[in-house]
């Protein structure tokens, strides 16, 4: 298997749904060349449309689409999508009664968009997104696991969100993994320590969990790779039989992964916990010295594995 | 009842939308909160559309082939549900609900919930969009339903409704969206020359749609505008009605203070008397 972005499943994932036979329109707002919903209006013209940069009017056809009974799919960069059309999220389709049929496809997400700079690197996107009573919030980790999610929330009727990323990575999963909405994944087993992830932060935690075990230290990778809802029992699982919890995620620690994991361990096993994340504006530069300047790297998530560890009882 | 084949002469709308006011009048009061004087200004343009044009069947709410109502300035329910009562979506017994703990008839639209309702509103500059969406699926569907869109003259300060008025040319939708304009001139700080002065009909114009100017509260005028709304045409058509907020009750007619607040008792009773002799 070869390199891919996140990003590239979206099309793919798209002419797969209208093969199954779902009723998908599709909308854009003039950066359908790096969503790529454009390769998706090439092989289905009438299922496809762009609306100009204007992303407040692109949420609300969508919420007037899916109201028809069309599943409906938006793209554009996480920055814009949720940030520019919050509100419209919000009343035109989050809050009637059960949420609306429409998909949020947002690219580009984190920092690793990279050279366009600050403005261009979502970092507070899933917590705009989890603050959405319906919507199911979804991160896949790489191209297969992107091409599932699709599909699999284009198959529910609630609202969902699925942020997909701008680099080329290496495959973690082959066509046997299966997509469960709600399902994490333990990656690697151990028992002093579970390391939860989610996108391009569970290749860089499954590194960590190498350096850690060259130290005798035997860290667990769950992937996570449904934000909400979190899948529950995976994390009271491993709070219970690692002890300690790091959370690694290429958003900020505040309303993304680290928090939901945290609110599950408050209420139901609390350990010592380790955030790690954005937490501060970035700067341009290529997407993998951005990991490095923003400490999201193997080596800052097995210290914030040690740290942990160091807190337990 | 699908919408009546033979159109309702002038004074029977009328003899409707003087219950109608009765009505929006008497819910703000019972929920002693709510927007009367949008709602008051939007009479005409309302039993116009629901009686005589709207191609809808109030037993079967769900009907794909229905004509869409949006309403796009989602503050105006006491109008909304009054309509929708008095045409037979629900009983009006709910209207003494209004505004209360749990009930149906929400302060603002809630999708899903109520039948009638098309879309969820309270966040103003969201209808058109909306109408954009339903009739891009029509298209697809080939099913020839239009949809009217309701929208304030303050709610067009919300760029969205550029966004949307742009995107109904370019998309070619003008057979299948129809959108009103209830020009009443104030919105919630004051009136709309202090606050945000602008003039609806130049703006769509100049966006590439074809501008219907009417008198917002002459019912046969109105009428004749939904009318030459609906005939085919190479421009989406925007019914611009001259209205006044309040209309119907002398201390609300004008008044930015009765934007959003309710009557009292005296104030109910003299307002009843004053709809009743058709101020």
């Amino acid at each position: 298997m070869t390199d891919a972005a996140t990003r590239e499943a979206y099309p793919v994932a798209l002419a797969q749904l209208v093969e199954q036979g779902v009723d998908v329109v599709a909308l854009d707002a003039d950066l359908s060349a790096s969503t790529l919903g454009y390769q998706f209006g090439a092989k289905y013209p009438e299922r496809w449309m762009s609306v100009g940069v204007a992303e407040q009017n692109m949420v609300g056809i969508a919420a007037g689409l899916a109201a028809a009974g069309k599943t409906a799919f938006i793209a554009s960069f996480a920055v814009f999508l949720p940030g520019r059309c919050f509100d419209q999220l919000r009343t035109s389709i989050a809050q009637p009664r059960g949420g609306l049929n429409v998909k949020c496809v947002a690219s580009h997400g984190g920092v690793t968009v990279g050279e366009d700079g600050a403005s261009a690197q979502a970092i507070e996107d899933l917590a705009l997104a989890t603050s959405l009573i319906p919507f199911d919030v979804i991160v896949p980790a790489d191209f297969e696991e992107a091409r599932q999610a699709i599909i699999a929330v284009g198959k529910t009727t609630r609202p969902a969100y699925v942020r997909t990323g701008r680099p080329k990575l290496a495959p973690l999963f082959d066509a046997n993994y299966t997509f469960e909405i709600g399902k994490g994944v333990v990656l690697r087993p151990g028992t002093d320590v579970t390391i939860v992830s989610c996108g391009i932060m569970t290749s860089i935690a499954i590194k960590a969990a190498e350096l850690l075990s060259n130290e005798g230290i035997s860290a667990r990778v769950l992937h996570m790779p449904t934000i909400k809802p979190i899948d529950r029992d995976a994390v009271v699982a491993a709070a219970k039989d690692t002890g300690a919890i790091v959370t690694a995620e290429e958003h900020q620690t505040t309303g993304g992964l680290g928090t939901a994991v945290a609110r599950v361990l408050a209420d139901a096993c609390p350990v010592p916990v380790s955030f790690v994340g954005v937490d501060r504006y970035g700067t341009s530069g290529k997407w993998d010295e951005l990991l490095t300047y923003f400490n999201l790297t193997p080596d800052r998530v097995a210290a914030a594995a040690r740290e942990a560890i160091a807190r337990k009882r | 009842m699908p919408t009546n084949a033979t159109a309702l002469p002038t004074d029977q709308l009328k003899s409707i939308a003087k219950r109608l006011r009765a009505d929006i009048v008497q819910m703000v009061y019972d929920a002693q909160s709510g927007h009367p004087g949008g709602s008051l200004s939007a009479v005409e343009l309302g039993v116009s559309l629901f009686w005589n044009h709207l191609r809808c069947d109030p037993e079967r709410p769900d009907w794909p082939d229905r004509d869409r109502f949006i309403l796009s300035k989602g503050h105006a329910t006491p109008f909304y549900y009054g309509i929708l009562g008095q045409r037979g979506y629900f009983s009006t017994e709910l209207f003494k609900s209004f505004r209360s703990l749990g009930s149906l008839l929400q302060g603002h639209p809630s999708m899903n919930s109520l039948p009638g309702v098309e879309m969820s509103g309270g966040s103003l500059g969201q209808g058109l969009s909306f109408a954009i969406g339903h009739a891009i699926a029509g298209r697809l569907d080939r099913r020839d339903y239009r949809n009217w869109v309701l929208l304030g003259d303050g709610e067009l300060n919300e760029g969205q409704c550029w966004e949307a008025a742009e995107a109904v040319v370019h998309f070619g939708l003008g057979d299948r969206i129809i959108a009103m304009v209830d020009r009443n001139g104030i919105q919630n700080d004051g009136f709309g020359k202090d606050i945000m002065k602008i003039d609806p009909a130049p703006m769509f114009r100049g966006f590439g749609w074809k501008v219907i100017e009417c008198d917002g509260h002459d019912m046969a005028a109105v009428d004749a505008a939904l009318s030459e709304a609906e005939r085919p045409a190479d421009q989406p058509r925007v019914i611009v009605a001259q209205t006044v907020k309040g209309k119907g009750v002398s201390f609300m007619e004008n008044n930015p203070s009765f934007h959003g607040k309710a009557p009292d008792t005296d104030q109910l009773k003299q307002a009843l008397a004053e709809i009743e002799a058709g101020l």
